[in-house]
Parts: C-alpha cells; sequence; structure tokens
C-alpha cells in the first residue's frame, strides 16, 4: 500500500508553503490550490470560495485568520513510535518521566528476562546440564527479588506523584474559562469571560468519504486545514501562555476530551463539570480526538486547539457575534478598525453558514 | 472426608479399576445431562474454541478495516448483521458492535471458560486426587447458562440497539451511552448475556470453593497443593466476591433502560461515574481472573520440563493470593480521566504500583525454576518461555499506565489496548496454548505432533508480536482506540498490525491441523507423557484418565512434594 493515496496531501501541501505570517496569506493561496487541486479534483469550487475569501480576510485590518498548523507539531508524525511532542509544562514533565525513567527501566527490565531466559536455554537444557538441581528454595533471593522492585517502584512513585499533584494545582483567579461540552457528535466551545458566545466545532469532511457533517466544508478547501479526521470546521481558540481553565461536561453521553501534544485528557461527563487547567507554551494549532466512545461517530469529533498571542486572541473574539474583552463588545485601541472589522467578523463566522450553501 | 472416603472405597470394591467398568451413560445423557467433570470441562474447552473462533472472526473483521484509513468494509458488515441498505451511522454503529463482541466473546466467552471451565474443571479434580466435582449438578448447569449467554450475546448483534443493528457500548457497557445512548433491545440481550454468564460463573467459582477446600486426598493439604489448584482457588474467590457487583451493576443499567430509573442518569440525581466505579470493582478483579489460572498452568508446566520443584512455593501461592486482594482495591487507575480527585488518584496510581512486586516475584520464580533445570523444550514448555517473556512485556507497560499523572497521554490510547492484550491476548492465551499441549494427549489419549506445536508457537509468536507491538507507537502518538478510522500519519503501524493478524491466523490453521492429525494420526497416550518431571496425580492415572478417578483415593505421603 502507498502512503499518500489519502487526504494528507493538503497537510503537505500547507507545510511546504511554510509558516508564513497573515500577509502572505493572498500569495500562498494560489500555489495552495494548484498543489490540492491536483491531488483533489473533487474539491475545486470549494478552493475557489477559500481563496476568495481568504483574500477577503488578509485584507481586512485587525481582522482573525485561522493559523496554519506545522506539519508535526501537535498531531501525530507518520510512522512514529514516541510521544508526540509536548508544548506545555506538565506535558514536559510527564513526558520526561516516560522517557526518562519509565522506559530506561522497563526495558532493562525486559532484557533482563530475556537475556535469563535465553541463558536457560543455553546452559540448562538436557544436554548441557543432564542433572537438574534440586533447589527449591534461597531466601535470600526471594527477599531481594522482592525488595528491589519495591525500591524501583518508590523511585517511580516519587516524580509520579509530584506530576498529579502538579496537574491539580488550581487555576489563579482571574484565568481565563473556557466551557467545553461534548456533544454526539461535536464540541462546543463556551467563552464565558469574553461575552459568553459559543463555537460550534465540527470534524471537516473528507473528500472522497461519506459526509460526516452535512453542511461542513470538506478538509483541504482553505489554506489553514489540517490533516483530515483531525481538522474542524471551527477550532478552540485560546490565549498562549497564560492558565486557562477548561470545565468539560457532556450533553449526552461520555465523551473526552484528549489533545495528545498538550498532556491533555479530562472526560466530558453528563452531570459533571470537571476542571483542569490548561497552559500552552508556544503559539500554535494542536489536535486532538474524543476519547471515550460515545457512539456512531466516535471517531468523527476531533479537538482542534489553536493557541494565539493575547492580541490575536482578542481580534478572534470580537469577530463572535456577543464577543467581549474584558467586559466591553469594542476595545478604544481599534476604533477605527471598527467598521472594517464588522464585515470581517460576517466572513470568518461565515464557515458555518457559508458550508451550508456549499455542501448542498 | 473421611467418610467420603468410605464411600468411594466401598464403591471401587464393586467394579475395580477396570476401565471396561466405566458405566459411561449414553450419548444423549452423557453430554447434555452431563455430571463429569471430564466432560463438562471438555465441553467448556469445545465451546470456548467455538466462541474464540467467532471472537476471533470479528477481530479479523477489525483488522481489515483499520489496514487503512476510511470506511472500506463496514457497510458489507452492517449487511450481515441483517442491516438492509444502512446509512452511513448504522455502518460506524457496526463497528462499535465488533469491538463490542470482540471484548465481550474473548473475556465471557473464550478465555473464562477455557482457562476455569475446561482446564480447572479436568484438572482441579484429577490434581487434588478427588473423584469429580462436589457439586457435579451445578456444574453442569453452570456450562450451560454460559452457553445460553452466549447465544443471548450473538442475538444481539441482530436486534436494533439505536444507530444500527447490535449493541455498540463497548464490553465495558458505560451509561449512559448504554441506557439513553442506545434504544433497542440489543442492549438488553447483551446484559442478559452477562447475567447468564456470570451466574453460571458465580456457581461455578462455588463448585470449586467447596471441592478444594473439601476434597482433597488424605495428606493434601493446602501447602501441598499443585499450584494450578491454588491459581483456580484464588480465581474461585475472586469471582464470587467480584461477578455479584457486576451483576448489581448491570441490573441497574437494566432497570435505568426499561423501568424509569435514574441510577446512572443525572437529570434524576444519578451519577454516570457510579456505574464505572461498580463496573470497575468487577472488571479489574476480572483481569486477575482470567490470567490467575494461566499463572498456574505456567508453574506446572516451568517445573515439570525443567525436571525441579517449583522455585519458593509458597512465595508464588501467596503472590497469586496478594494479587487476588490488592487486585480489589485498584479498579480505579481504570477511570484517571473521569474525574477523579487529586487524592484518589494518587492513592489508586501508588495501589496499582503495588501489583508488581507480587507479580515481579512470579516471574523471577519461574526463571529460578528453570536455573539448574535439566530443561527440555518440548512445545508446552516453548510456550510457557513464550509466555514469560510477553507477560513481562505486558507487566511492564502496565507499571507505565499505572502512573495516574503519565496516563493522562495514554488512557484510551492504543497503548492500552496494546497493554491489556500483551497480558491476556499474548499472556492468558498463550498458556491456554502451553496449557493445551501440556494436558491435550492427556485428556484425548492421543499423542499431537510436537513438530507442528513447535511451529504453531513460532508463527503466533511473531503474528501476535506483529499486531500488537506497535500498537505501543498507535498509542504514544495518541491514537485513540474504539476508532474505526484515522489519520493518515497512523496508517503505517495499522497495516502493519494487519499483516500481523494474517501470520497470527495462520498459526492457528497449524494448531487445527494438530489437532486432526493428533486423532488420525496420532500415537496412544502413556499415562506419563512427559517423563519424570511430571509428578502431580493426574500422571498417575491413564490417558485418557477413566470415567470415575480415584475410587481408591490416593494418599499423599509426608515427603511428596507438589
Amino acid at each position: 500500500m502507498t502512503f499518500g493515496k489519502y487526504i494528507h496531501a493538503p497537510g503537505r501541501a500547507v507545510a511546504s508553503l511554510g509558516l508564513a505570517a497573515a500577509a502572505a496569506l493572498t500569495a500562498s493561496v494560489p500555489a495552495f490550490a494548484q498543489n490540492a487541486a491536483s491531488s483533489a479534483p473533487a474539491a475545486p469550487s470549494a478552493l475557489a470560495t477559500g481563496a476568495a475569501e481568504g483574500a477577503a480576510l488578509a485584507s481586512g485590518t485587525g481582522s482573525y485568520t485561522p493559523m496554519k498548523p506545522v506539519e508535526g507539531v501537535g498531531m501525530p508524525v507518520d510512522g512514529g513510535i514516541g510521544l508526540q511532542t509536548q508544548y506545555s509544562k506538565l506535558g514536559e514533565y510527564g513526558a520526561w518521566i516516560h522517557d526518562g525513567i519509565l522506559m530506561p527501566i522497563i526495558t532493562i527490565i525486559c532484557i533482563l528476562v530475556l537475556v535469563l531466559l535465553v541463558i536457560i536455554a543455553v546452559r540448562f537444557n538436557r544436554r548441557a546440564n543432564p542433572v537438574a538441581s534440586k533447589t527449591s528454595h534461597n531466601t535470600l533471593l526471594e527477599v531481594v527479588w522482592t525488595l528491589v522492585p519495591v525500591l524501583i517502584l518508590i523511585g517511580i512513585a516519587v516524580p509520579s506523584i509530584d506530576l498529579i499533584a502538579k496537574q491539580y494545582k488550581p487555576a489563579p483567579e482571574g484565568a481565563l474559562t473556557i466551557k467545553v461540552t461534548g456533544n454526539q457528535w461535536f464540541w462546543t466551545y463556551g467563552y464565558p469571560d469574553n461575552g459568553d458566545f459559543e463555537v460550534i466545532s465540527n470534524m471537516l469532511n473528507i473528500p472522497g468519504s461519506p459526509t460526516i457533517n452535512n453542511g461542513v466544508r470538506e478538509v483541504g478547501s482553505r489554506p489553514w486545514d489540517g490533516p483530515a479526521h483531525l481538522e474542524v470546521d471551527n477550532r478552540m481558540v485560546v490565549p498562549v501562555g497564560e492558565p486557562i481553565r477548561l470545565q468539560v461536561t457532556a450533553a449526552d453521553v461520555i465523551h473526552s476530551l484528549g489533545v495528545p501534544s498538550l498532556w491533555l485528557k479530562i472526560d466530558a461527563v453528563p452531570g459533571r463539570i470537571n476542571e483542569k487547567v490548561l497552559v500552552i507554551e508556544k503559539p500554535g494549532v494542536y489536535y486532538g480526538q474524543c476519547s471515550e466512545l460515545c457512539g456512531a461517530k466516535h471517531a468523527y469529533m476531533p479537538i482542534a486547539i489553536e493557541a494565539l498571542p493575547r492580541a490575536q486572541y482578542n481580534a478572534w473574539v470580537l469577530t463572535h457575534a456577543g464577543g467581549e474583552i474584558d467586559g466591553q463588545k469594542k476595545p478604544a485601541a481599534v476604533p477605527a478598525a471598527a467598521p472594517a472589522a464588522a464585515p470581517a467578523a460576517d466572513a470568518s463566522e461565515a464557515p458555518a453558514g457559508e458550508a451550508t450553501a456549499e455542501a448542498e | 472426608m473421611a467418610t467420603t472416603a468410605d464411600h468411594f472405597q466401598a464403591h471401587s470394591e464393586d467394579h475395580g479399576h477396570k476401565h471396561e467398568h466405566d458405566h459411561k451413560p449414553a450419548f444423549f445423557a452423557r453430554w447434555f445431562m452431563s455430571t463429569n467433570h471430564k466432560d463438562i470441562g471438555t465441553m467448556y474447552l469445545i465451546f470456548a474454541i467455538f466462541a474464540g473462533i467467532i471472537g476471533g472472526l470479528f477481530s479479523g473483521m477489525m483488522r481489515v478495516e483499520l489496514n487503512e484509513p476510511g470506511i472500506q468494509y463496514l457497510d458489507t458488515f452492517a449487511r450481515w448483521f441483517g442491516a438492509v441498505n444502512p446509512d452511513f451511522n448504522s455502518t460506524l454503529h457496526t463497528w462499535n458492535v465488533l469491538i463490542t463482541a470482540h471484548g465481550l466473546i474473548m473475556v465471557f466467552f473464550m478465555v473464562m471458560p477455557a482457562i476455569i471451565g475446561g482446564f480447572g474443571n479436568w484438572f482441579v479434580p484429577l490434581m487434588i486426587g478427588a473423584p469429580d466435582m462436589a457439586f457435579p449438578r451445578m456444574n453442569n448447569i453452570s456450562f450451560w447458562l454460559t452457553v445460553f449467554g452466549f447465544f443471548s450475546l450473538l442475538c444481539s448483534a441482530f436486534v436494533p440497539g439505536g444507530t444500527g443493528n447490535g449493541a455498540g457500548t463497548g464490553w465495558t457497557v458505560y451509561a449512559p451511552l448504554s441506557t439513553s445512548g442506545s434504544p433497542g433491545p440489543a442492549v438488553d440481550f447483551g446484559i442478559f448475556s452477562l447475567h447468564l454468564a456470570g451466574a453460571g460463573s458465580i456457581m461455578g467459582a462455588i463448585n470449586f470453593i467447596t471441592t478444594i477446600l473439601n476434597m482433597r486426598a488424605p495428606g493434601m493439604t493446602l501447602h501441598k497443593m499443585p499450584l494450578f489448584v491454588w491459581s483456580v482457588l484464588v480465581t474461585a474467590f475472586l469471582l464470587l466476591l467480584s461477578l455479584p457487583v457486576l451483576a448489581a451493576a448491570i441490573t441497574m443499567l437494566l432497570t435505568d433502560r426499561n423501568f424509569g430509573t435514574t441510577f446512572f442518569d443525572p437529570a434524576g440525581g444519578g451519577d454516570p461515574v457510579l456505574y464505572q466505579h461498580l463496573f470497575w470493582f468487577f472488571g479489574h478483579p476480572e483481569v486477575y481472573i482470567m490470567i490467575l489460572p494461566g499463572f498456574g498452568i505456567i508453574s506446572q508446566i516451568v517445573s515439570t520440563f525443567s525436571k525441579k520443584p517449583v522455585f519458593g512455593y509458597l512465595g508464588m501461592a501467596y503472590a497469586m493470593v496478594a494479587i487476588g486482594v490488592v487486585g480489589f482495591i485498584v479498579w480505579a487507575h481504570h477511570m484517571y480521566a473521569t474525574g477523579l480527585s487529586v487524592n484518589t488518584k494518587m492513592y489508586f496510581t501508588a495501589a496499582t504500583m503495588v501489583i508488581a512486586v507480587p507479580t515481579g516475584i512470579k516471574i523471577f520464580s519461574w526463571i529460578a525454576t528453570m536455573w539448574g533445570g535439566s530443561a527440555e523444550f518440548k512445545s508446552p514448555m516453548v510456550w510457557a518461555i513464550g509466555f514469560i517473556f510477553l507477560f513481562t512485556v505486558g507487566g511492564v507497560t502496565g507499571v507505565v499506565l499505572a502512573n495516574g499523572g503519565v496516563d493522562d497521554v495514554m488512557h484510551d490510547t492504543y497503548y492500552v489496548v496494546a497493554h491489556f492484550h500483551y497480558v491476556l491476548s499474548l499472556g492468558a492465551v498463550t498458556a491456554l496454548f502451553a496449557g493445551f499441549y501440556y494436558w491435550f494427549p492427556k485428556m484425548s489419549g492421543r499423542m499431537h505432533s510436537e513438530l507442528l506445536a513447535h511451529l504453531h508457537f513460532a508463527v503466533f509468536f511473531v503474528g501476535v508480536n506483529m499486531i500488537f507491538f506497535p500498537m505501543h507507537f498507535l498509542g504514544l502518538q495518541g491514537m485513540p482506540r474504539r476508532y474505526p478510522d484515522y489519520a493518515e500519519a497512523y496508517a503505517h503501524w495499522n497495516h502493519v498490525a494487519t499483516i500481523g493478524y494474517m501470520v497470527m491466523a495462520s498459526s492457528l490453521v497449524i494448531w487445527f491441523v494438530n489437532i486432526i492429525y493428533a486423532y488420525v494420526a496420532g500415537r496412544r497416550a502413556a499415562d506419563n507423557y512427559w517423563g519424570e518431571g511430571a509428578t502431580t496425580l493426574e500422571w498417575t492415572l491413564s490417558s485418557p484418565p477413566p470415567f470415575h478417578q480415584f475410587e481408591t483415593l490416593p494418599v499423599i505421603g509426608e515427603t511428596a512434594h507438589h
């Protein structure tokens, strides 16, 4: 089987274009369109719309354009065998415990057992050792192989318990709260600190595959789209570098908010609110997937978290009807941009609305 | 005890030890109204093989679908389950039916019937020198409840279960997906299936405990029992204490589904997480129920072929007791992502790691048993050594997953799938095959082909490692479990795993050929075909043993070792 015959072509195209600022977007769109059109002939009309909209967005001052993900950042890598690179302090700590403590220990134990078994096969077979010993007890040996594992486990438990303690450190007062709700089969992200608007996040449809979400565009139809199966129409946008208080619940059955590159997994349980503090170190797009069986389309409700510097986050907030920064709908700093921002807001809200027309 | 012994001695005077005088009942009475532990054990084994083939086919259907990204075959599978022109959602639902059925079948209708019902029934009475189980008729009803439980589960695949036919809840049957999330009778059939199988297992557990505590031959103290009997005794206690909790939990599911109660529905003051606590209070001991008898089998085999007594016998026996006891107080490590409090998570992290200590004692004691031995690498020994290595791999990833903070990134990913298949599919199943080749000639009276048995092992070993080792990589990369479709980046290792499945499946063909060979051309098995290392009581009997054995109870001498 050949890798690459599926829909990852847009993702590769995005990476090959490099991560350019929003200003470069207009230039990169045609290149992307060419790349994608050659691999996914089914989507040209959608691409055209995307290019037009991208241009419109880029021209608007103070507007928001979704960020392009970087290949291999915040997403699995092809044929990868280790943990995803971590982009939170807790994640780095957890990855260090796994890669630096647990993996060496378990590898050594497996090799030890294997070596002992090989020695037995060579030295204690019928030919090499015709008369079996009758040894059946050795108190010292038994005490050693009880106590040494205990000591090893204590060595593991110290950083492990420390990690748990750090994970449960509550968010500081005034931290941004985001309310995450799992639904069959999409996520909604509420922003109570920014005017209480809500973002509905659906997985993008995959060209050539049955429609997953009616009225949602296909992956690869916008220049910022990440890998198929992971990209969504509206991402959960968060400010980078500051603590975010995630309050997670579900509307129907249990779901689970899991993002591997942020060391994040917390169940969304109906009737409960689970809280988790998240601090993302670097701007970027981080992908995850629902991690608790939730029915038919369990595999089709990914999570995409886009971490932006505070100013761009604020710009994103203001693209939403009812979006507020510090209780103000239009910040005093950009009064001139307000007339321009309003149409821009319409444009970026469009994916949900406009896609309806697109999907017909 | 004395009266029982007298009774059987009196009986033996009537008939002597001639096998011709076995008084086997006619076919229907023998197999459908059976009270003979060996016949019931045989039926359990045949049933487990049958169920295992179905469960294995389901995993083959899953692996072929996972061969590449996208949905290729589920639509066809949905039609097999009776869907007419299934829409996309009911196609996807079929995936959830497959994972649910695979899990339930392999746990309740393959591993448990084979290792406890099959080998337990066959060899516990033989090894303790008892003529039969304590409650022969209850033994029979245990078996038939399991069979009807299985049929109930099969029925569920063909009736509506929400978005499509069949129960698509996962083997854990979490509420509210299994209550408000799955209308239709499929989940009710599934729950009924667990009720039947659970009742059968509880009766089986009572039977084993009574048999082992009361029917040991004169002189066989608890500390002289073979380790396989110890393992079944511990397992029976685990069954007896954990299954009623499962029965309660799924009964509450049933009433939530059908009679308007709200045990697990927050709208009525219930809590979905309560179900998880109840389920895993059963579910964690359940994984030891599946593996402990395997430990016992491996101990017998390692000792037999090394021609040495088991190293650290008491340590081995009480390690199993310790695993059983600690196994009851670690359940919430299956729920690290549910939103446990910080203290709960720390406790379960620490408690779970404790289990590694008795498990380590077992691994090292097996190695010490072989150390200094004069090992013959007959097929059961090869399977047993394979078990020790594979179980070590599965065990150490368990230590990784025990860490609540680290589990945040691995919970519900393929890393977990790799872990529990290494301890179950590669652990329990390898132990089952080891036990099969160890005892098959004893049960059938015919020798299998050692060549085919070794070949079976080699191909199986390569196959299962190809299936499950790459799953560690997928899990670390973040691929969630229970997904029929995945991002392109996961394609490589999924493809490898699917090839591994085909290798593993071909090893099973070798196994079936070997069974046919044994019956068609196999040599007649001697009483003790493994020679001097095989010292337990079943080797004092003919192969196959007489229909009723130990009509004169054997007496275990002071010096006899286990």
